[in-house]
């Protein structure tokens, strides 16, 4: 028994160094970006990131520093579009999509079985394919260019409901009841009853929609069209050019927009590993 | 409640069916018609099908990496016993919060065409002639795409295989060891018989994701759309569409694109599902 122990320990000493290395690897485009962040933009685009820029040695800190007032202030401009349309995008979804699968839940009604069917037929369009769609819906609406504009098709998830719904039904139906006997109304069960009973689910669905908006891409890219509205991946994007002259700006703004989300996700590690296997594989 | 299901059949719903009549339609602004099969009639062009062709190749070439490697990985972590274990899934799922913008930028620095350049040194050593990743041609260029995919979501795929995992009931095991089965036998006899379910879904999953890529080419080549790459090896089907769809402004043009992605999407998961005898309803 105890050779078979050593023999374990052994095993996970090589499987350590194993991932030692993996993860250093990993790592490493993430530590390229942070020393590339005290080193002149222009030369990073023209060489690449090289030996000498990765040595932790000769570090300028103009760079950073500049980033708020670089040209006309334009980043803290982006990062704070960015902020404004993760807690907007997070709470209304997180809202509704929570309210549409609580109904989806616990209610029994008419067409309840081919709304769900609906949710699940939506999420296996890929959004990319309604875009078009979305953006004449937009110039309709008038809504081009605006934060609402972003936010809209997002405000109720199809993933989200989905997942939501399946937490409800795991919750016994006893609480509503009880809700009921107590004299609260249908929207007073949700929101005192139910709401901290979905706690884990907010906590998952929360921090998911809030990097997925964050790092959204596409449909600012094309709802945004001033440079004051641009969200931050959409600003850093279009610096992205053979004939810019702002790649400082591009570098140490791509860093900054970086450290935020690990650092939210060192403080809620578990809620981010939950969101992103919340996909019900189980069965 | 009534309230949050219109808005949901207004922003997804009209959409998708907007979608197959627009793909029917000639959309000019003030004036719309219908031309029925023209737009699928003019799709049958070289560029359409290098889009296809690409969009199928990068899925097929990531589903072959992002499958099978991060799960031995996923078994090597699953040992609650070693705390280092914690930190290494961390490590390679950090990759997964860079936005796909900031993760291009470094990749293109990473790669730079500059013999100096960090890979091309690294590579140096080893003997390999400097290149030009980004632009010199349509293998590397493919390299790229595949291992910025590859870095971004290996940590991902090996979360799911870990809580895949924990659902495997540890006496399979114990039997297992009790009649003298090798590591290897129990990996393949026990463990990936029993991840089947998360196979499954990560595949289907990796085919979406595959076919929707569009940003990291966007990215890699500075917003042509994939047009700018070496021998339009990063033009995908998504990339079609923006380029026809917003460039072009031939909006029903680009439905069309997307009609066809979402059917070969469905087509491919289907045979895919098939493939894993899903439909068979066999006990798993």
């Amino acid at each position: 028994m105890k050779s078979l122990r050593a023999a374990e320990v052994r095993t996970q000493i090589l499987f350590s160094l194993f991932f030692v290395v993996l993860s250093l690897l990993f790592l490493f485009p993430v530590y390229a970006l942070l020393l590339a962040s005290f080193r002149p933009g222009r030369d990073l685009i023209r060489f690449g990131i090289t030996l000498k820029t990765l040595l932790p040695r000769n570090l300028v800190l103009t760079y950073l520093a500049n980033l708020p007032t670089a040209q006309g202030g334009v980043y803290p401009i982006w990062f704070r579009n960015s902020l404004i349309l993760v807690v907007l995008q997070t709470s209304f979804s997180l809202l509704f999509s929570s309210m549409v699968g609580y109904g989806l839940g616990i209610y029994q009604f008419k067409g309840k079985n081919i709304v769900l069917g609906l949710v699940l037929l939506v999420m296996m369009v890929p959004l990319q394919i309604l875009i078009l769609p979305l953006y004449r819906l937009l110039i309709f609406f008038k809504s081009m260019n605006t934060f609402h504009g972003i936010i809209l098709p997002f405000i109720v998830s199809p993933f989200a409901i989905f997942f939501f719904r399946q937490f409800v039904v795991g919750i016994p139906l006893d609480f509503v009841d009880a809700g009921r006997i107590d004299g609260l109304s249908e929207v007073g069960i949700f929101f005192r009853v139910m709401a901290p009973l979905m706690k884990p689910a907010f906590g998952a669905m929360a921090i998911l929609s809030a990097l997925l908006s964050w790092n959204n891409f596409l449909w600012p890219l094309i709802v945004m069209r001033t440079k004051r509205m641009f969200t931050l991946p959409v600003g850093l994007a279009g610096l992205l050019t053979p004939y810019g002259n702002y790649y400082d700006l591009l570098i140490s703004g791509s860093l900054m927009a970086t450290v935020p989300i690990i650092i939210v996700f060192f403080l809620f590690q578990r809620y981010f590993i939950a969101g992103l296997t919340a996909g019900g594989i189980k069965g | 409640m009534l309230p949050f299901i219109v808005s949901f059949l207004v922003f997804y719903l009209y959409p998708l069916v907007s979608t197959v009549i627009m793909s029917f339609q000639e959309i000019i602004p003030g004036q719309t018609r219908f031309i029925g099969l023209l737009n699928y009639e003019r799709l049958m062009n070289p560029f359409m099908y290098k889009a296809v062709w690409n969009s199928f190749r990068y899925t097929m070439f990531t589903i072959l990496i992002l499958i099978p490697v991060p799960i031995p990985l996923a078994v090597m972590l699953n040992n609650p016993r070693n705390p280092a274990n914690a930190i290494f899934r961390s490590a390679l799922f950090i990759p997964t919060l860079v936005s796909v913008v900031v993760a291009g930028t470094i990749i293109r620095l990473l790669f730079a065409a500059n013999p100096s350049a960090i890979v091309n040194t690294v590579l140096g050593l080893l003997g390999v002639k400097p290149s030009d990743w980004v632009m010199g041609g349509s293998a590397t260029a493919m390299a790229l795409l595949v291992g910025m995919a590859t870095w971004r979501w290996t940590g991902v795929n090996v979360v799911y295989y870990l809580s895949g995992l924990q659902n495997i009931p540890q006496e399979l095991y114990e039997a297992a060891n009790i009649d003298g089965a090798s590591a290897s036998y129990r990996f393949f006899h026990i463990t990936i018989p029993l991840l089947k379910p998360t196979i499954i879904f990560l595949t289907t999953i990796s085919i979406f994701g595959g076919f929707a890529m569009f940003e990291e080419s966007y990215i890699l080549w500075s917003g042509l759309a994939g047009g700018g790459s070496p021998n339009n090896v990063g033009l995908t089907m998504v990339g079609y569409i923006y380029l026809k769809g917003f460039q072009g402004g031939a909006m029903g043009l680009g439905s069309a694109i997307g009609l066809i992605l979402f059917l070969i999407v469905l087509v491919v998961s289907i045979l895919q599902l098939n493939l894993f005898g899903f439909f068979k309803r066999e006990a798993i």
